[in-house]
């Protein structure tokens, strides 16, 4: 959560907006960027996270275990005497390597480690300003205690006796361990020291533009050409277009987006629902590709225009 | 902008909404020729997008670090040409895959350009330079209190001690004690200020032990617990003093004070200072929660964390040394008197590196 003023900008920002895909969803947050405009992220889930923890770790125990094996041929084969060092180094290796692991890749890889590039996870600034290393070094000094303490505790069972110890210990080493779980941003103690949350990495494809054709290259926009779509086949009035509003538009945008084996058949129960809404008659044969095709241009083109003038017409209950 | 004004003098013919909702017969689907503004608009703005995206496609894959210095310049530039195709979008067009595709594109490279620097050696310089000796100054009150605490433990704990030595039990576990306790005799109490004749080996793992089972692990205790309102890190800084305040008296008690104090302050001078520093920063965490200001308590916690974790950090450093000065330094050097030399000077180091360093530079 950012402060206050920002979030509220960032709220009415996002009513100005439209809704994306996939907001609404319970990891959908908002971030406002130094520059001041709002972007919509989306929280990594924590299963994810987890996911991409237990890889980091094995990498950690993968190089610990390396190092380990190397000094081991290094005492056998030189008899440098004593393991007694080498476990001694062994143990400064690995405490250097598991604390500074993290820190180390989510420095030079702009909020990354290795576990989280595989899961399409990053971590970034709370407040939406640039993750500083101190926010880097104080999330990753955390997991000490939040992990490595308790595997350690839990491992060799050093409790303290009593029964009642015992059970404080494990109570709240599982307040720092399941933090994550007891609150909506699925933050660790880590990122609530740090003000940082875990994103996960956005996905997005540029498709061709329902309502130009995709081939209008830079410079020639409005000239006649061949890239023009032909002549408009439906010509439909404004009370035909005032049947629907924007999300009816966008949903509309997805059927003819849709390529799925099926399309074929939403498009053509989509048509006829249209066709009966506005009343308009089927010809014969039905082309329901053209028609909603024509029938989405002239809506946008339709409400684009009402949108510059400054109605935003949600839906089609929405009577402006 | 241009070709959007241009695009919008050719389909808008001055005609509002209000007009146009009149007779029916609207032909927005208009002539051949007709181009809606969104589309124009996507038509000119298209190659900075695709140029941004590739780019960020191979900094993604391949690290910033492959991108040429000429990209490198380009790319904040393409990144603020992408948000205002977005400010524009949003306003002008309903195309939903467009938006999301501008939304995405904008977060990628927001995400490398405000993911942090990619230089760890000049962070690492930042670091120790300026950061972390402002960060201790800024925090020197919760410092004085930290200290204040352990310092009270330890005149508790020495004030009981000498009136009964039997609350050395009490305060010392015999884990730690290691035989020193009043029943022993003087000789057995004397004998391990000067234990010599370890060699290397055994020198090394006495610092890595010391440094991880000990000091380092109540630092970071010290400093996590803050978290829990910061109760736990008094008593955790108080429970430490009544040790040692235990240990002096016993060994005062003996007429031993002078060289247990060498003893103790060559690396306790550094060891305690950090556990004086984690003391601090949990209680900065403490405070945080307890007294939010006009923040949330998430957000204060974020805004004490950072400086916080910093002096962690730092202290860690400082067990680092403290555990060199331990392991080597008390072997090595058996007479008191250089002890406290040493002890001295790493006061007086310490002193003017966190009162010093880093002034004047922002």
């Amino acid at each position: 959560m950012s402060d206050p003023a920002r979030q509220s900008t960032a709220s009415s920002a996002a009513m100005q907006a439209p809704r994306p895909i996939g907001l609404g969803s319970r990891l959908a947050r908002w971030i406002e960027t130094p520059e001041g405009v709002v972007l919509p992220i989306q929280l990594g889930q924590r299963g994810e996270r987890a996911v991409a923890f237990i890889l980091d770790f094995l990498i950690v125990m993968a190089i610990i275990f390396g190092l380990y094996l190397a000094l081991l041929m290094a005492v056998i084969g030189g008899g440098l005497g004593g393991v007694n060092w080498l476990a001694a180094l062994v143990m400064l290796a690995s405490f250097f390597i598991r604390s500074f692991y993290f820190a180390f890749f989510e420095l030079r890889w702009q909020g990354t480690t290795p576990g989280k590039r595989v899961m399409g996870l990053r971590v970034i600034d709370r407040a939406g300003g640039p993750l500083t290393p101190q926010a880097v070094l104080a999330r990753n000094l955390m997991r000490e205690v939040e992990i490595f303490l308790p595997i350690t505790v839990l491992i060799s069972g050093t409790f303290g006796g009593e029964v009642w110890q015992t059970l404080a210990t494990i109570g709240w080493l599982a307040v720092f361990m399941f933090m994550p779980l007891f609150n909506r941003d699925g933050l660790r103690v880590g990122d609530m020291i740090a003000g940082t949350w875990v994103v996960a990495a956005p996905k997005g494809a540029l498709m061709q533009d329902l309502a130009g054709g995709e081939a209008i290259p830079a410079g020639v926009a409005g000239a006649a050409g061949a890239e023009m779509p032909a002549a408009p086949f439906y010509n439909f009035t404004t009370k035909q277009l005032d049947a629907y509003g924007i999300y009816e538009l966008q949903t509309l945008e997805g059927v003819l987006r849709d390529r799925r084996p099926n399309a074929a058949e939403v498009r053509a129960e989509v048509a006829l629902r249209i066709r009966a809404k506005i009343g308009m008659d089927d010809p014969d044969p039905p082309d329901d590709e053209r028609f909603l095709r024509e029938f989405y241009t002239a809506m946008r083109a339709r409400l684009e225009r009402r949108m510059l003038f400054g109605v935003r017409r949600r839906d089609k209950h929405d009577r402006r | 902008m241009a070709i959007v004004h241009r695009a919008a003098a050719e389909t808008e013919t001055g005609r509002a909404p209000a007009a146009s909702a009149g007779p029916a017969t609207a032909a927005h689907s208009g002539a051949p020729g007709f181009t809606l503004k969104s589309t124009a608009f996507r038509a000119e703005r298209e190659p900075a997008w695709r140029r941004l995206e590739a780019l960020i496609a191979r900094a993604e894959s391949s690290g910033l670090a492959s991108l040429e210095a000429r990209e490198l310049l380009r790319l904040p530039i393409l990144y603020r040409a992408v948000l205002s195709s977005l400010s524009v979008a949003r306003a002008i067009s309903l195309d939903r895959n467009l938006l999301t595709y501008l939304e995405s594109l904008s977060s990628r490279a927001y995400f490398l350009i405000y993911g942090g620097r990619s230089n760890a050696l000049s962070a690492i310089g930042q670091f120790l330079g300026a950061t972390l000796p402002k960060a201790v100054r800024a925090a020197r009150w919760y410092i004085a209190l930290a200290a204040l605490c352990l310092a009270l433990g330890g005149v508790v704990g020495y004030v009981l001690t000498v009136g009964n030595l039997d609350w050395f039990y009490t305060f010392v576990s015999e884990g730690s004690a290691g035989g020193r306790t009043p029943t022993a005799d003087t000789e057995t109490l004397r004998r391990p200020l000067y234990t010599d004749g370890r060699g290397f080996a055994e020198r090394l793992t006495a610092f890595a032990s010391f440094l991880f089972t000990h000091n380092a692990r109540i630092g970071i205790m010290a400093f996590a617990l803050g978290f829990a309102l910061g109760a736990p890190t008094v008593l955790l800084l108080f429970f430490n003093g009544l040790t040692l305040g235990a240990f002096v008296a016993l060994y005062v008690s003996r007429g031993l004070g002078v060289e247990l104090a060498g003893w103790l302050l060559i690396h306790g001078v550094t060891e305690m200072t950090a556990i004086v520093l984690c003391g601090a920063a949990g209680l900065m965490l403490g405070r945080a929660v307890i007294f939010p200001g006009e923040y949330t308590r998430l957000q204060n916690l974020a805004r004490a964390g950072r400086g916080a974790a910093v002096i962690v950090i730092g202290a860690v450093l400082m067990f680092f040394v403290a555990g060199l000065l331990e392991g080597f330094g008390r072997q090595l050097i058996l007479e008191t008197e250089s002890r406290f030399l040493v002890a001295g000077v790493t006061g007086v180091l310490w002193a003017l590196y966190f009162v010093r360093a880093g002034r004047g530079r922002r």
